[in-house]
């Protein structure tokens, strides 16, 4: 066990570093993409933009300035912004992390419950017109832009619908901390949260289904009817449970990439603070050091994440520790 | 086949675009047009209609006619016509996208799986770092690195405003999502017999690779196509609404949605619209990617992890 966590931990941390790799040459070795001339602007003279280099170090071998990158994001954690010249990067992205860890853990709690009851009653009703229905609606769930949703969704709470009884409830658009205002920030959060599981909701809700039907021919279905078991006991604890397998390592990875900075675009419509704003708003300013930082921030959640799962799932069933 | 038939109806749509803008609506939907005027009913309104408390003003709501139909947006453009345009860089980007994907992967995936030891170890290693990233940080890394100061390769330039730039950055991010399957399957059937006596016989790589092996991976690329166009249509208008996809002066329908935002109170019919064309689009190919799938495969033993893009 010891053995395989150990060379996890040390293929985590190879991959880790390539993704650094990666990241940095995106940003700063693509071929004819000059960071210096994107803070001198358009118009700037050879002088200019020598100076600028030296001053960021722009004008140092690749490999240095990946190490002094580096070293500024993860050791010292000092990298300041371009754009706002001594705003340190690092303790914005912790601000914004809880923003975002917010958003998707309800939207998390959303999808599994709906997907699992919509999963669940396709399956059971499978032959009778409810079951096309129920997975015509999920393709729908899947089909729509969230972030077409999420303009819809403000529309009606926001204005249309607002003075009416049923929205009226909801808060402008915004966040607060759920340690300053419990019921604000539930309040705040809500519809984000049913606009963000929307996706997920139908996507879970199919693959759970088609798992269900598939597990329909097992050994284990057979001698659980054959034992007498009412057919929701059936569906419920036997088939339910094998096809969670499936379902819990996709939530795994999803989960992660949405923490990572998958939620932006609900983020960016619903103005929440939160990891996928921060990286939006230094777009349009181009200011790398943030992008770069909410990059990597997001690749090294997903692999760390990642290899924390597949030591859990090693730990709970010793068979993967040897393959 | 119904499916197939509204997407089809979409496309010619978005081809007629000029035949649209120039004989009906009779616009130009790329220049700004803030001091225009329109004849509706007879009389001569403004596009851009002051705001009777003086602040700020109205561009013109949806007239349902002739010119206007969706009425205009903030710089007074038609934006049934600019709909119209987005549709047709949408399409283009999204179909040309995956099929750059299927493209890349199928030749990756196939050497890889083929030929195995350090080739496929060097190959996989490296889509397994390009799956690692959420595909929107990576395709945000890149487009905001690329689309500044355009692609310089050699001789090559491309050009920041050209469509090639989404393009080529969308279909890098997906490479890992289809030539994973491509891998395992081509690895599995350079152990069949078939291929063996191929090899027994003699049969150079090149002939091995194209004549035996591709032509039974290639269903499993074609079961995925139509959910990958899917794929890149949606992620291309995410990128456009965050900015960072197609470059003005061309639009594209996430665009568009992005610009209505302003007038999302006002004129919410500026947003909505292109953005139910995406749900659309997407549900028809979703449709029909499900029936290709359940025609070619029925086991539908790829269950590829597509939806992971947010």
């Amino acid at each position: 066990m010891i053995g395989f966590a150990l060379r996890r931990v040390v293929s985590m941390l190879m991959v880790l570093f390539a993704l650094s790799v990666l990241v940095f040459l995106i940003f700063f070795a693509t071929p004819g993409v000059d960071p210096a001339r994107k803070m001198a602007g358009r118009n700037a003279t050879p002088e200019t933009l020598a100076a600028i280099r030296a001053s960021f170090g722009l004008d140092r071998p690749l490999p240095i300035q990946y190490a002094k990158m580096m070293n500024r994001i993860v050791i010292t954690r000092d990298i300041e912004s371009y754009s706002n010249r001594g705003v340190r990067v690092i303790p914005e992205i912790m601000a914004a992390a809880p923003v975002t860890f917010s958003l998707v853990f309800g939207a998390a709690i959303i999808w599994i419950v709906a997907s699992i009851a919509i999963g669940l009653l396709a399956a059971s009703l499978r032959g009778t017109m409810w079951d096309p229905l129920l997975m015509a609606i999920a393709l729908i769930g899947i089909s729509i832009p969230v972030f077409w949703l999420g303009e819809v969704a403000n529309l009606a709470t926001q204005q249309r619908w607002h003075d009416t009884p049923l929205f009226s409830w909801v808060p402008p658009l915004g966040y607060t901390a759920l340690s300053e205002d419990p019921v604000l920030w539930f309040k705040h959060l809500v519809i984000p949260w049913i606009v963000l599981s929307v996706l997920f909701v139908g996507f879970y809700a199919r693959v759970l289904r088609s798992d269900l039907i598939e597990s329909e021919t097992e050994d284990y279905v057979r001698t659980a009817r054959a034992k007498g078991l009412s057919e929701r006991r059936v569906l419920v604890v036997h088939q339910l449970r094998a096809s969670m397998i499936t379902f819990v390592s996709l939530f795994g990875l999803d989960f992660a990439a949405l923490v990572a900075g998958g939620a932006l675009l609900v983020e960016v419509v619903f103005g929440l603070p939160g990891v996928g704003r921060l990286t939006y708003l230094s777009l349009s300013g181009l200011d790398l050091p943030v992008i770069m930082a909410t990059v990597l921030y997001g690749a090294f959640f997903i692999v760390i994440a990642s290899a924390v799962i597949d030591i859990l799932y090693a730990w709970l069933d010793p068979r993967i520790r040897t393959s | 086949m119904a499916a197939l038939i509204v997407f089809a109806l979409i496309v010619v749509a978005t081809l007629l675009a000029p035949v649209y803008a120039s004989r009906i609506a009779q616009t130009d939907p790329f220049r700004s047009n803030l001091s225009g005027t329109v004849v509706i009913n007879g009389t001569e309104v403004p596009v851009i209609q002051p705001n009777p408390s003086g602040l700020g003003s109205t561009p013109i709501g949806a007239t349902f006619g002739r010119h206007f139909f969706l009425g205009a947006d903030t710089q007074g453009r038609d934006v049934a016509a600019r709909i119209l345009y987005g549709g047709r860089a949408s399409l283009i980007v999204g179909v040309a996208a995956a099929l750059l994907t299927c493209l890349i992967a199928t030749l990756v995936g196939l050497v890889a799986g083929f030929t195995g030891g350090a080739t496929d170890a060097v190959i996989s290693r490296t889509l397994d770092i390009v799956w690692a990233f959420p595909v929107y940080l990576l395709a945000i890394a890149l487009s905001t690195s690329l689309l500044v100061s355009g692609l310089k390769v050699g001789p090559v330039e491309v050009d920041p405003s050209s469509l090639l730039l989404p393009i080529l950055i969308i279909a890098l991010v997906f490479v890992p999502y289809v030539a994973r399957p491509v891998r395992g399957e081509s690895l599995s059937v350079r152990r069949r017999e078939y291929v063996e006596a191929a090899i027994a016989q003699g049969a150079p790589r090149r002939r091995l690779l194209f004549k035996e092996v591709l032509p039974n991976v290639l269903p499993s690329v074609i079961v995925i196509f139509p959910l990958m166009i899917a794929t890149c249509i949606l992620t291309e208008s995410a990128l456009s609404f965050l900015s960072i996809g197609v470059q003005p002066p061309q639009a594209s329908w996430g665009t568009i949605v992005n610009e209505g935002q302003t007038q999302l109170y006002t004129r919410p019919l500026v947003s909505i619209a292109p953005g139910l064309l995406i749900a659309i689009t997407i549900l028809v190919l979703n449709v029909f990617g499900d029936g290709v799938r359940d025609a070619l495969d029925p086991r539908a033993k790829i269950r590829q992890r597509k939806r992971r893009v947010r």
